[in-house]
């Protein structure tokens, strides 16, 4: 599917395609639709997230609001411009964040894909 | 399992009903048992709240914070009476925010002048349980007896939730109550709960337990919870997809953003043209009081100051009741739909950008209302910077006081045409004005955030509750509050500042053969020559420089200080509405540029206190006055000159 995909002409003509995603992920890596489970939080990209928070009360505040490892991720919606921020479900709540947090929480991807690079912003 | 099921009912002993009975209220104030309800945001707190108090509900500040604090009367069906305390919402007692601290404090027993609650009721949205499980079992820390309250039971049950309350109620030990709050059901088995935990043995509240979570203890939390919702909640075969559904057309990218943006659009077109109607009601009614206080009463000065100064000042701020009722009716109904939390979702972003965060989106909305929430509201923002750059800018946004000034001008000078067969010009024109209040907000944030504060950013981590239908008596009671307040307002403050501008412009009275209207003579008329070479560059007249000193009180003062300048300046003869004499007395050019400086308008008292008070320093609301003072000067010395080049 992913060859195909990359294949079309569609495709072809967007730069940086974004990739099926495998393996463990930052959250904030994922183009909607994402599937998977949280591997770990607090632990991820968080030299990404150290603009923000100091990383320690950055991962009290993703497990207080319901990350936590082995809880259902999926990427539901994604902000109008550039992709930011994401709406997420957790289980049963639905949880909307940026991706600069979000990237400290790790997915074990079941299904979906990654958003291109943001050029260099990224 | 029903709606109204309750573990544990009390039996009501016939000794406790007659003491009750035999023991008045008022007599026995110490014997009032005292309830917190404390909860997360949008698990109906609010609503049950408002169902268990009813009508008879306190709204107040807590002793030396400016958080609002809420607190009711109940009485039992057995006569049993006690006093409830609304706490502000929050997920955890890990307090972040000012308002996450009086909640924090006040259960903990801490919160200088609050008695202790006798009893926690923890409320808990039946429909998400797991959240506030974790809640239940850091309040269970405390040592407080305590009663959960699972609301919203109707729509968990319809989505097919089935929730084992006895087993609920063994493991977290505590008894468990299943509440409708917007149909007022549950609310007697509720009190009998906590009726018989008041009675019980009383919290050790020297030797609460609790203690900061770290990320161990909210990992073991969140085992435990999901331990016991696996034990004690099955999930609803057909998971509820109507949210789910909406949010897909709602946070579309291209839909969801048109969306709000009509949404918006349709809010302020309806705060200008459905209250027509019942605003030419309320005018009509003053200027016949007006005329009969003018019949009754013979001329002189205590006519004077009845007709001229209370009637027509107060009258035509009340006249803009409807306008303020029509948009706070759509803040509360977006709120309890769920709405809100959407709409900062799709602004952080443009937020963002203006060096603000998304959840300023919801201080900065209610700001549409009165800067005063807004500024207020801003505590939702736990960092400081963050929440220092929401306040500066908040009373930007277009605040209710400001539609009378809009509305009397607009009407005055702007013809009453329609535009691409829709829309109405001064509905057009209204929305521009607003759109210059976001537009200026987002700029000065911007600059703000560029200029002084780089670096950390608060991350945005917000809950999107699920979907509601507003109910709509707490819609009613949420508008009701407000017009409240306004109303108070009306009949307090600008009631005092009219009679003193009524003084002010009549005394001292013209000497006798004078020439020119009688207030060129009196105070204010000295007051307004005084600023006029200062206002004269930007197409100020002394009448308007009259009038924005009093609007320092209050911006929609400026409305009811012209209507007592020009009626007392005419005397008998000026008793045509307050529009066509602007538009007699003042140029199109003066007219535009009175908007402009009103899209800025830095006097307004009572934000400023409220900015000293919620920043514990005269230093912000000195940079607040300065900054929109430049601002407006500066915007209605450009539209004058441009006016004028243009020939109006």
């Amino acid at each position: 599917m992913l060859k195909r995909l990359q294949d079309s002409p569609v495709r072809s003509a967007i730069p940086s395609a974004d990739v099926m995603a495998r393996g463990v992920v930052p959250l904030g890596r994922g183009a909607r639709g994402l599937r998977g489970v949280v591997a770990s939080v607090g632990t991820g990209a968080l030299a990404h997230a150290a603009g923000g928070l100091e990383p320690a009360e950055l991962e009290r505040r993703l497990l207080e609001i319901g990350f936590v490892e082995g809880a259902r991720i999926e990427i539901l919606h994604e902000g109008a411009l550039g992709g930011d921020p994401i709406a997420v479900r957790i289980d049963d709540a639905r949880v909307a964040l940026r991706r600069r947090e979000a990237d400290a929480v790790l997915i074990q991807v079941e299904a979906g894909r990654l958003r291109p690079r943001r050029g260099l912003a990224a | 399992m029903s709606a109204e099921a309750v573990l544990e009912p009390p039996p009501p002993s016939l000794a406790d009903r007659l003491n009750t009975e035999a023991a008045p209220a008022q007599a026995l104030p110490v014997a009032v048992a005292r309830l917190a309800l404390i909860g997360a945001p949008n698990c109906g707190k609010t609503a049950l709240f408002n169902a268990l108090t009813g009508s008879r509900q306190k709204v107040a500040n807590y002793a030396g914070v400016t958080v609002e604090r809420k607190e009711g009367a109940v009485t039992a069906v057995d006569g049993w009476r006690a006093r409830v305390l609304d706490l502000p919402g929050t997920y955890s007692l890990r307090a972040r925010s000012p308002d996450e601290v009086v909640t924090r404090d006040a259960v903990l027993g801490r919160l200088a002048g609050e008695t202790p609650p006798d009893v926690l009721v923890c409320i808990a949205d039946a429909t998400n349980l797991k959240g506030a499980l974790r809640l239940v079992l850091e309040l269970k820390q405390v040592g407080r007896p305590m009663v959960l309250a699972m609301n919203m039971f109707d729509i968990a049950e319809r989505q097919g939730w089935r929730i084992d309350l006895e087993g609920l109620s063994r493991e977290l030990d505590i008894p468990v109550v299943t509440t409708v709050a917007t149909r007022r059901r549950g609310v007697d088995a509720l009190l009998a709960a906590a009726q018989r935990l008041a009675r019980g043995p009383a919290a050790l509240s020297s030797e609460v337990a609790w203690r900061e979570p770290g990320p161990v203890e909210l990992r073991t939390a969140h085992r435990e919870a999901e331990r016991i919702a696996r034990a004690c909640v099955a999930p609803p075969a057909r998971p509820d997809t109507l949210t789910g559904k909406l949010d897909g057309v709602l946070l579309h990218p291209v839909f969801g953003s048109a969306i709000l943006l009509g949404l918006l659009f349709l809010m302020f077109q309806a705060v200008f043209t459905w209250a027509q109607p019942l605003m030419d009601l309320i005018k009509a009614g003053f200027d016949q009081l007006g005329v009969l206080v003018g019949q009754t009463f013979p001329p002189g000065l205590l006519r004077s100051l009845i007709s001229e100064g209370v009637i027509s000042g107060v009258g035509s701020v009340l006249v803009f009741l409807p306008q303020i009722l029509i948009l706070f009716f759509f803040i509360i109904v977006l709120e309890d739909l769920g709405y809100m939390a959407r709409a900062a979702f799709l602004m952080d972003r443009v937020m963002g950008g203006a060096g603000l965060h998304g959840r300023a989106f919801i201080p900065l909305l209610s700001s549409f209302a009165c800067a005063i929430p807004g500024v207020m509201g801003a505590r939702v923002i736990d960092n400081r910077r963050d929440r220092l750059t929401t306040i500066l800018v908040a009373p930007l946004m277009t605040c209710s006081a400001r539609i009378p000034v809009y509305t009397l001008i607009i009407s005055a000078f702007i013809p009453n045409r329609t535009v691409w067969g829709f829309a109405s010009l001064q509905g057009l024109v209204m929305f521009g004005l607003y759109a210059a209040g976001i537009v200026s907000a987002l700029s000065v944030g911007f600059v703000i955030r560029k200029l002084f504060w780089r670096g950390a950013a608060e991350p945005f981590l917000m809950e999107l509750p699920a979907y509601k239908l507003p109910d709509p008596k707490n819609v009613l009671m949420g508008v009701w509050t407000r017009a409240k307040i306004f109303l108070t307002r009306a009949g307090t403050v600008i009631l005092a500042m009219m009679v003193l501008i009524w003084f002010l412009s009549s005394t001292p009275s013209a000497p006798p053969g004078a020439v020119g209207p009688a207030i060129n003579y009196s105070f204010a008329g000295m007051l307004g020559h005084a600023m006029e070479p200062l206002l004269a560059p930007i197409g100020f007249t002394w009448q308007m420089a009259v009038a924005l000193v009093p609007a320092m009180a209050a911006r929609e003062v400026a409305v009811a200080a012209l209507g007592t300048v020009y009626a007392v300046q005419g005397g008998e003869n000026a008793l045509g509405p307050l529009s066509g004499v602007l538009h007699a007395h003042w140029s199109m050019a003066s007219a535009l540029a009175m908007l402009a400086w009103f899209i800025f308008a830095p006097q307004c008292a009572s934000t400023l206190g409220v900015v000293k008070r919620e920043t514990n320093s005269w230093k912000w609301p000195a940079i607040m006055f300065a900054y929109m003072t430049a601002l407006a000067y500066v915007a209605a010395f450009a539209t004058y000159h441009i006016a004028r080049l243009a020939g109006a």
